[in-house]
Order: structure tokens, then C-alpha cells, then sequence
């Protein structure tokens, strides 16, 4: 992959993440099931996550939470990925 | 179907991190072998992608919405292990970072998105390209991201029934006839993706090693 190739990708998945916002606010299957079913009330969280549901904390307005959320996301994954191919491909 | 901490039994989760632990460390193993200069940066993209992609959850049937998933897509560019890393990293960040999963959910997820989802699918992949030599690649690409969705969800499914949550009867068909329809909408991104990737840069596509 070229550097061009590389930056495009990565400014497709800024894009996607920025409209995030947009997505539908409905359970997804598994929540939908787990309230049908009445078991969504076994939900807990051991872990106190930094950006619980994809909101950027500290922001009013949700859209642009939402939005910052996924950029942070998508520049995280993007740099960890990387780093582990260089370390697996050097041993 | 990222599974919250809650829905699954100890020996559940725990038979779920070591599943997915000893597959990892194994993918890890094959990618030393496989993993070239052109693949890490394709790495950095798919994750990138699949990450965001995840976070754009469409409506399907009344009041549901689904996601992509990724593991078809990030198989077929990356190969079965590449993939299955990605994949796990990407459910990692979401799980550490966004409360997406639980924690002691997370080799569950790992075993049914990443495993599951993505090499299982891969390998379905390769067998409806082997019955069907002559068929359009983006066909068996289409079935087995079909496939790669309704197969986490039944496996999903089984998790839960095994935990005691819900009778194995009634959650299988209930988790299976949603993610028919979820299935569908990630087939139909899967099949766009893979299309225009073959048009605008094929070398990216995984050929297996002879």
C-alpha cells in the first residue's frame, strides 16, 4: 500500500466515524433479544470505561461527542494495528 | 452482539477466554510465517475501518438496528489470521475504551466476532470458491459474510444457553431470525466493499500461500 492509498483509507474511516452520529439509536440484535426475552436487567459493567457509548465525555452537544468519540476510536485502532504488524513482522 | 458482562456464566466466559486465547496465540504463530511489508499498513486500514463501520448501526425490522461486523471483509483482504487479529483488537479498544462488551465477556466476543465470524467464515469462503470455481468471487463472498453474522449469533446463542440465561429453544430462533436480516445488510457492505476494492486496487485481496 502506498502512502496515498494508506491516507485515503484512513480519511474514509474519519469520515464514517465522524457521521456516527447518525446511527440508528435502536438495541441491536443481541439487546433486542435480551429485552424481548427479559433478560437485559443481567447486564452489568466490571470495567468503568474513558468514553462509555461512544460519547466523548465532557461535550453537551451528543453529535459532536459522538463524532470525537469515533475519530479518537478510529486513530486508536489505526496505530495499534500498525504497531503490531511491525512487531509481529520484525521477529 | 457484543455480549455486556452479566449474560454469561464463569465457566461460560472462562472456556470463552481460553478458546479464544489458545486461537490467538496460534493466529499470531502463522502470521510471523505470512505477515509482509504490503499487509501492515492494509492492517491499520481495515481496523480503522471495521471500527468505524461498527459504529454505524442500521435499522432492521421494527425497533432493531444491526452493525457491520468485518470479519468476512477483513479475512478476505487480510487472510483467516490477520483478520482474527484485527478483528480482536478491535473488540479489545471497544470493550476498554467504549464499554462495548463486557470484560469478562471479552473472550466470548473474541471467540464468536473474531473466530467465529472471521476465520470459520473464511474457510467458508474458500470452500464455495472451491465447489464453484467458476462463479464470480463476490458471490461466495456475499454467502459466507451472510454466513459469518448468523454463525456468531448461533454460537451467541449457545453461549447464553449454556449460562442459563435463556433456554437454548428459545434463544437460538429468537438470536437467529434477527441476524438473518443483520446478515443481510452486512452481505450487501461486504460484497460493495470487496467490489470496489477489486476494481480499484485487486492485489488486495488475500491469496493463500502455496
Amino acid at each position: 500500500m502506498k502512502r496515498k492509498d494508506i491516507f485515503i483509507g484512513l480519511l474514509i474511516a474519519i469520515t464514517l466515524a465522524i457521521f456516527s452520529f447518525l446511527a440508528s439509536s435502536s438495541p441491536d440484535g443481541l439487546e433486542k433479544v435480551a429485552e424481548d426475552k427479559n433478560f437485559i436487567e443481567k447486564a452489568t459493567a466490571i470495567l468503568k470505561s474513558p468514553i462509555p457509548d461512544y460519547l466523548f465525555p465532557g461535550i453537551t452537544n451528543e453529535k459532536v461527542a459522538a463524532s470525537l468519540a469515533g475519530i479518537f476510536g478510529v486513530l486508536v485502532v489505526f496505530i495499534l494495528a500498525i504497531t503490531i504488524g511491525k512487531l509481529l513482522k520484525e521477529k | 452482539m457484543h455480549i455486556p458482562d452479566g449474560f454469561l456464566s464463569p465457566p461460560v466466559f472462562i472456556s470463552g477466554w481460553a478458546v479464544a486465547l489458545g486461537v490467538l496465540s496460534y493466529a499470531l504463530k502463522k502470521t510471523r510465517k505470512i505477515l509482509k511489508d504490503k499487509l501492515v499498513p492494509l492492517m491499520g486500514v481495515m481496523a480503522a475501518f471495521i471500527f468505524a463501520a461498527q459504529m454505524l448501526n442500521f435499522p432492521v425490522l421494527g425497533g432493531t438496528s444491526g452493525h457491520f461486523l468485518g470479519g468476512a471483509l477483513a479475512s478476505v483482504t487480510l487472510g483467516p489470521y490477520v483478520g482474527a487479529i484485527v478483528l480482536s483488537l478491535v473488540l479489545i479498544v471497544q470493550c476498554l475504551i467504549f464499554q462495548d462488551g463486557g470484560l469478562t465477556t471479552l473472550g466470548a466476543n473474541i471467540f464468536n466476532m473474531a473466530i467465529v465470524g472471521t476465520i470459520l467464515s473464511y474457510y467458508l469462503y474458500v470452500l464455495l470458491r472451491k465447489i464453484f470455481p467458476k462463479t464470480n468471487m463476490l458471490i461466495a463472498v456475499f454467502i459466507s459474510s451472510w454466513f459469518s453474522v448468523v454463525l456468531a449469533a448461533t454460537f451467541c446463542a449457545l453461549e447464553l444457553s449454556l449460562s442459563g440465561t435463556l433456554q437454548f429453544g428459545v434463544v437460538l430462533p429468537a438470536m437467529v431470525f434477527v441476524h438473518i436480516f443483520i446478515g443481510i445488510g452486512e452481505a450487501i457492505i461486504t460484497t460493495f466493499i470487496l467490489s470496489f476494492i477489486l476494481k480499484v486496487r485487486p492485489d488486495l485481496i488475500y491469496r493463500e500461500q502455496k
